[in-house]
């Protein structure tokens, strides 16, 4: 089966092959859970990008199908929500919270120390060399109280520096 | 259910914030220590919801007694079963201390942080475990739905929810009866109930704690709501950030729908009524309701004009109630206690209560539910505990991207919906975000507008190109190159895109721009004229430079300089190499006596 994550040899944003059909076939268990109604559009597309990683418009052509909504509808809705990609990230989405609480907490610091070296490989991008980790600012993760706040993948971490973050990185491989 | 008797009861927080802290951890450790001690069938641990008292997690409440710890780690565990458990004496070094208080306080109800604070909406936290509604149910859940069912008409809810005056608390603050009432009047079936779960303003978690908390007075608020307008299927929306409130709302509709209290034939009593959870996909925007309602359609969420309101045209264009999640948990309370109860809190034209979520420069951070009418000092000093690191109050920022800030001198305003609007602020959904001398209010109001402009959804020009116009002049000031007549533009612009604009993002836009320069002119003019960031935040808008009349030679921003730009030694005044200076700032954070400007 395809490994769809960012590699080094394919980072994150590059153009990659297409994803086969008989695995877009998969798509088809998604297609069945929301009875093939175009309302469910947005959590089709969620477990779809758990499914393959990211939404190439081979997987929205099919939802488009298998939900019967036209496909540009399906690329409208991808390019406007924030969850969505259509290029392969790493295996873990970092969130580094910039909302109010975290930013006065000095948040926008974490988030240069991730991306800047310090041996995680994102020199200066937004996913690690290692194809691990793709950083994303948010706004907002509601878990001011914490602030600053990282999430990865659905874990949230709280109170970080850019002293204490690298060990967070390391839990997760 | 087991009939035993346990003699104390350990609830450990399973917030997302406590759990985050590893509370889990000290659940575990907790459990293991009784069982090495064969105290697991006398002592009963489990999970409590979150008690709002974030900044100090893990915490733990022991029951009967109301003791109750913080800052918890598994080593402490030990002590804590030792001490309190086999001997009742409280371990004095774990309990919650607050600042301004001589001796560590055992009793939740004796702290200001707790003591302070009115719980209606957070009536079950703390003290119930959030997936169980078996525990919901022994502190009157679904009573309220059982009373308006069994004992009163549709039209009586309506009656008793508008006598209330309760307000929506997602921000609008619209009158949540009458809008129940001109969705019960319409005949287009079918109806819907939406709840508002998208909390989205940056420093507001107050819906999140009710969702993962307590799930179920949602459910109930909807349920009262669909039998009073005459709806049967309901849908909560809930932002993608927040997992854990979609698995516990996911598992509290699941239950209820085994118990008989939501499905088919509610309580006998004929009352259809289902909820689906409906998750967000990471966009601001929809948390407006019709942007929402677009969403919960699977389309991208651009607003759309109104009228026609919701209730009139709203989900699939049949007639829709939205309210937030904190409006309905208030729903229960309401109907069991009465109207008039209800009146009883509050001021003249904002009844009840509201939750805050407390956060910034505060030391006791963590939400927090007050009357209506308490005012801004009692919320920062008392609750709050004043302002941490010895620093002084600055301004308070209320309502998030659509409200505004309120200076130090403004503490005795009190918080309702109209004082909030007429000194330039908002009420929202409850973010207070406390700032210091270390914030400076130009880049709070370019944080809030870089916020907007990229969570605008892009329809209307004005909102769309103007906030982005607004966006590069802030920049300008803030890098350097602002000019005269700066901030007349920004105000004009500013007004100009909250009046073209169709939907609350935009009409709002303009708040945090107008109100910090309404408050904070001088530091718009110093960063204008003198360039210079009086705050010491703008890094292009800093001199660098040691004061030697404020230096006290302590050496800490010599330790702390990363470039090697600053020399120093022992009882010499500190001195920094511009040329080597990256800008970090590390100096200023460390100097504890602002001794570089």
């Amino acid at each position: 089966m395809h490994d769809l994550h960012a590699t080094p040899e394919r980072p994150c944003g590059t153009q990659v092959e297409a994803i086969p059909s008989h695995e877009l076939d998969r798509l088809e268990e998604i297609i069945g859970r929301y009875g093939g109604r175009s309302r469910y559009l947005i959590p089709a597309l969620k477990d779809a990008q758990e499914m393959f990683g990211y939404l190439p418009k081979e997987v929205q052509h099919r939802l488009a199908g298998g939900l019967n909504v036209p496909a540009s509808r399906v690329f409208g809705v991808v390019t406007f929500y924030s969850f969505f990609t259509t290029t392969p990230r790493g295996r873990h989405t970092v969130r580094i919270c910039l909302g109010t609480a975290c930013y006065v907490k000095g948040s926008t610091r974490i988030l240069e120390t991730v991306t800047n070296g310090n041996g995680l490989g994102f020199n200066g991008g937004s996913t690690s060399e290692d194809g691990r980790f793709t950083v994303e600012p948010v706004r907002c993760l509601g878990t001011c109280g914490l602030a600053p706040v990282i999430m990865i993948d659905a874990d949230v971490h709280g109170n970080i520096s850019p002293s204490n973050i690298i060990k967070h990185f390391d839990n997760y491989s | 259910m087991s009939a035993h008797q346990h003699r104390m009861r350990i609830r450990s927080c399973a917030g997302t914030l406590c759990i985050a802290r590893g509370s889990m951890d000290v659940k575990k450790a907790l459990e293991k220590e009784l069982i090495k001690r064969d105290l697991q069938t006398d002592i009963e641990v489990c999970m409590g919801n979150c008690n709002g008292f974030c900044g100090k997690g893990p915490v733990m409440a022991v029951e009967p007694d109301g003791v109750f710890y913080s800052e918890l780690k598994p080593k402490h565990v030990s002590r804590i079963v030792e001490e309190h458990v086999l001997k009742g004496i409280i371990v004095q070094e774990l309990l919650f201390k607050e600042e301004t208080a001589e001796d560590r306080l055992p009793l939740m109800k004796d702290t200001d942080f707790f003591g302070l604070q009115k719980l209606i909406v957070l009536r079950n936290r703390g003290l119930i475990d959030a997936e169980s509604i078996d525990q919901y149910i022994a502190r009157d859940g679904y009573a309220a739905l059982a009373k308006a069912l069994g004992e009163m008409s549709p039209i009586n809810v309506i009656q008793e929810i508008k006598r209330s005056g309760l307000r929506g608390r997602g921000g609008a603050g619209f009158r949540t009866g009458l809008k129940w009432e001109a969705c019960k009047e319409e005949s287009n079936l079918p109806k819907y109930i939406i709840c508002n779960g998208d909390e989205g303003d940056p420093g507001a978690f107050m819906d999140r704690s009710v969702m993962e908390g307590d799930p179920h007075s949602v459910l109930e608020g909807m349920a009262i709501a669909g039998y009073a307008v005459g709806a049967e299927q309901g849908y909560v929306y809930v932002r993608a950030e927040y997992p854990l409130a979609i698995e516990r709302l996911q598992k509290a509709t699941a239950d209820a729908r085994d118990y008989g209290l939501l499905g088919e034939d509610i309580l006998g009593k004929g009352l259809n009524f289902n909820i689906e959870i409906y998750p967000g996909a990471g966009a601001f925007v929809c948390g407006e309701e019709t942007a929402l309602i677009k969403s919960l359609q699977g389309l991208r969420g651009m607003p759309r004009p109104r009228p026609p309101f919701p209730v009139h045209k709203g989900l699939f264009g049949h007639p829709s109630v939205i309210n937030n999640v904190e409006t309905y948990a208030n729903v229960n309370p309401i109907i069991l206690n009465g109207a008039d109860w209800f009146t009883s809190i509050g001021t003249e034209q904002s009844k009840g209560t509201k939750v805050f979520a407390l956060t910034g420069a505060v030391k006791n951070i963590g939400l927090v539910e007050v009357p209506m009418g308490t005012t801004l000092r009692s919320l920062i000093f008392g609750i709050g505990g004043g302002i941490e690191k010895g620093r002084s109050f600055k301004a308070v920022q209320i309502g998030g991207p659509s409200g505004g800030c309120i200076p130090a001198g403004l503490e005795s305003v009190e918080i309702d919906y109209e004082s909030l609007k007429s000194v330039g602020a908002m009420m929202g959904s409850g973010g207070v975000v406390v700032m210091d001398e270390t914030t400076c209010m130009v880049d709070t109001a370019r944080f809030f507008t870089n916020f907007l402009v990229e969570e605008s959804c892009g329809k209307c020009t004005s909102c769309r190109e103007g906030l982005k116009v607004m966006q590069d002049k802030l920049t300008d000031i803030i890098e350097g190159r602002g000019r005269e007549g700066d901030v007349e533009f920004l105000q004009g612009l500013a007004q100009h895109v909250s009046a073209t604009s169709f939907c609350g993002l935009g009409k709002t836009s303009a708040n945090p721009v107008l109100s910090t320069i309404r408050y904070f002119r001088e530091e718009y003019d110093g960063h204008i004229r003198d360039k210079h960031c009086r705050a010491l935040s703008c890094e292009s808008l800093i001199d660098f430079e040691v004061m030697d009349d404020k230096c006290t030679m302590c050496g800490a921003c010599y330790r702390k300089c990363t470039s090697g730009a600053i020399t120093w030694e022992k009882k010499k005044v500190a001195s920094i190499d511009r040329e080597q200076c990256t800008r970090c700032r590390n100096c200023i954070q460390a100097c504890r006596f602002r001794a570089i400007r």
